[in-house]
Order: C-alpha cells, then structure tokens, then sequence
C-alpha cells in the first residue's frame, strides 16, 4: 500500500517535471518526426518487410535516446534527494511507468507518421497496435534499468546503446515477427504464442529490474 | 596431488577426445560425412560456455548478498572464460557450417542469438572498463551479469524453437541424439564435455589466481 502511494507521487512529479520543462518532451516529439521524415526522403519503401523493419529501427533509436535520460539524465542531488525520501523499488517503478506512458505516446506519433508519410501496409492494424504497445511496454522497462546501469559508468551515453542493444533484441525480434503477421492480415490466433513470448520477456525483465535495482542506486 | 586430480581428468579425457575423435569410427551420413567429428568440439565447447556463464552468474548473485570482492573476481575471470569458449564455438561452428551448409554464416535464429548473445558479454566486458572504482565496479556488472543472463537464455533456448532454423535441435530439425548419434560416438562425446568444461574450468581457475595476486601486490 506504502508503495503504492509513493510510486503515485513519484509518478506524479515525474510527469509535472516533464511538463514544466517541456523542451524534453518536443525534442523527443520532433526526433520522431524528423527520422521518420529522413527516412522518407532516403528510400522508397516498396515491400512490407522492410517497412516494418524500418519501423522497428527508428523506435528503437527514438526510445533509446527517450529513455536514456531517465537516470543519465538525474542530477546527483536530486538522486541523493529520492535516496532519503523513498525506497529504491518505488523510484524504478514510478520511472517505469513513466517511460511506459511515454513510450506509448512516442510509437503511437511514430506510427501515425509513418502511416502518413510512407503509406500504411498494415492489413490487421489492431493487432499491428498491440504488438507496438507491447514492445514499447518492453523497451521501456529495459531500457530503464540499462539507463541506471550506465549512469553509474563514465561515458554512460556511448555505453548505453552497447548495454541495451543485446538485451532488447530478444524481444524487439519476436515483435517484428508479430507485427510482420499483423502487416500480412493473418487471424489473431497465429500469433498468440509470439504475444506470450513478449508477456513473458517483459515479465523477466521487469522483475529482475525490481529486484536489482536496490543494489544499484546506492553509491 | 589431492588438489588437482580434476585437472589430470580434464586433460586425460581431452587427449582421449582427440584421438579417438579424429581417428575413431564414425557413421558416415550423407552431407556430414568426416564433419561430424566436429561434434566432439563444437557442441562440448558450447557447453562449457553455458556451464561458466552460469557459474559466473552464481557468483554475481553472491557477490550481492555478502559484498565480498572475491566473489567479484571469481564471477569476471568465469564470464570472460565464457566469452572465450564462446568465441572457440563460434569458430568451430563457422568451420561445420562452411563444409555442411556451403556458407560460412547464414540468416539463421540460432546462429544469430549466438552473437547475439556474445555481443551481451563484450558489453558487459566494457562495461567493467567503465567504471572506476572498484567496489562500484563489482557491484553495476553483477547487477548487469545477472541482468543479461535470462535474456541470454531465452536467445538461445526459447527464441530458436520458435522459427524454422537449419541447425539440428530446433524447428523440427532433429538433435544429434536423436538417432544419429550411435553408441560409439556417445563413448566420445561424453568425455569431450568433460573434458572442455573441465578445462574451461581450469584456465578461469588460474586467471582468478592471478587476478587475487595482482590484487594483493596492488594493496601492498
């Protein structure tokens, strides 16, 4: 119930700090925008694969770079601040969340972009938003561990892609695989293994995030 | 002598592997013909990799609970034995490939998590450069060893049985053991994993030898 609470206000401040320094957020907003636009501009996309490859790429870029300010981005003080204030597993979960949010707006901007710019292929488009909810939920949360892991580092912006790339990539290669069937208009029951492939990745990841983090934060 | 009858096993059965593994019968398979000696190499070194990647994380996990620096330099000196087995079954398999498949690499799910999974491990090696101070050193990469280790074992067990893959054991192809592996091998092939896990074993036993003298010249 404690953390409940905290993870709220934690939640809540994440989201009002977001707000009030809103250059964050448009920068993140235009960065969508403006790979999806470059990527118009460089190759006209014909066949489905690669326009979901293509997809994938340039979400996986915008939420590492999104993401990586979670904690690269946390001033000392302001860490030492959350250490006196609330428990460790309160402060991943409020940023996990956040980031989920985030995530979730930034593929949901992306894909109507991309539907927009470069034509849309997908045949099963509910299906096709699951699968990216999914995934962001995934990227999210790794993302977010990797970013603690790599602002305890020197260098941590160069270390975060080569941290995070390995691990995420389970994951983001069975969601293209679903969200490849999603593009060609196949039922919902063929791919219902790969969606609890994803639950159970996300699930591994999340708890793991939650367990380890208290060894983490403390310097 | 007590200490180290392990390593008398290790080498003897490797000897043993190479002969025999070169010289001995075989069945003679269409395709894999003499290739199939590779199965004494390839496969038991993979296992190696597994076990000390494994036993590497076993002991990030202790590190965690006692914060003993030991236990740090047993886990790094593990994994990095790891990362090298690693690379030798890479190597062996790209050798198979090349005689069996025609190609040296192809765009298969268990050759790509293989790498993939390598890749995990050159990073958590830089990772480990990264960082400075020591305690703080040990405390981030057990926290990433034990991070990359299930996401490692759904690459190589989980994510390959899920697609169509040439190399034997997944996708409806058949594992060796399956009938193709007569009796006669397995009188090898057991010995090999032996004999490449006992000798990954021992060179990670020797490099955190040295790691805990180096430690202790430093401190003096």
């Amino acid at each position: 119930m404690l953390l409940a609470k905290e993870v709220k206000v934690l939640l809540h401040k994440e989201l009002l700090t977001e707000w009030r320094q809103r250059y964050a957020i448009n920068g993140m907003l235009l960065y969508v925008v403006s790979s999806v636009f470059v990527a118009f501009l460089s190759f006209h996309v014909v066949n489905p694969s690669s326009w979901n490859a293509l997809f994938w790429i340039i979400m996986l870029f915008t939420s590492v770079s999104a993401i990586a300010k979670s904690f690269i981005g946390e001033s000392k003080g302001r860490m030492l601040y959350y250490f006196t204030i609330a428990s460790p597993q309160g402060v991943m979960l409020s940023k996990m969340i956040y980031n989920t949010l985030l995530m979730l707006a930034l593929s949901l901007l992306c894909l109507s972009v991309y539907c927009m710019l470069i034509g849309n292929m997908v045949t099963n488009i509910w299906a096709f938003a699951l699968a990216a909810a999914l995934g962001s939920m995934g990227m999210a949360g790794c993302f977010t561990m990797v970013s603690a892991i790599a602002s305890k580092a020197n260098n941590s912006h160069v270390l975060m892609p080569i941290l995070s790339f390995p691990v995420i990539l389970p994951l983001l290669l069975v969601t293209i695989r679903v969200s490849k069937k999603a593009i060609d208009g196949l039922d919902f029951s063929t791919f219902m293994m790969d969606f609890g492939v994803i639950f159970f990745i996300n699930f591994i990841i999340t708890s793991l995030a939650y367990i380890l983090f208290p060894f983490i934060w403390k310097d | 002598m007590y200490k180290h009858w392990w390593k008398l096993i290790g080498v003897v059965s490797l000897y043993y592997t190479i002969l025999r593994g070169f010289t001995g019968e075989i069945p003679h398979l269409p395709i894999l013909e003499e290739s199939i000696r590779n199965l004494y190499f390839h496969v038991p070194m993979w296992f190696s990799m597994l076990l000390l990647l494994l036993a590497s994380t076993v002991y990030s996990i202790k590190f965690l609970g006692k914060n003993k620096p030991e236990h740090d330099i047993i886990a790094s000196e593990l994994a990095y034995t790891g990362i090298f087995f690693g690379i030798l079954g890479i190597c062996t398999g790209m050798i198979w490939a090349k005689n069996t498949w025609g190609t040296w690499w192809t765009n298969d799910p268990k050759l790509n998590s293989a790498a993939i999974g390598m890749l995990m491990y050159f990073a958590y090696a830089i990772l480990r450069d990264a960082i400075d101070d020591v305690e703080k050193k040990a405390r981030i990469s057990a926290v990433y060893n034990i991070f990359a280790f299930p996401v490692f074992v759904v690459l190589i067990f989980v994510l390959p049985r899920l697609t169509a893959s040439l190399h034997p054991g997944n996708g409806g192809n058949p594992g060796f053991n399956q009938y193709d592996l007569d009796n006669k091998m397995r009188l090898i092939f057991y010995p090999a994993v032996l004999g490449w896990t006992l000798l990954g074993l021992w060179i990670a036993h020797l490099r955190i030898r040295v790691k805990k003298i180096e430690k202790i010249i430093n401190e003096n």
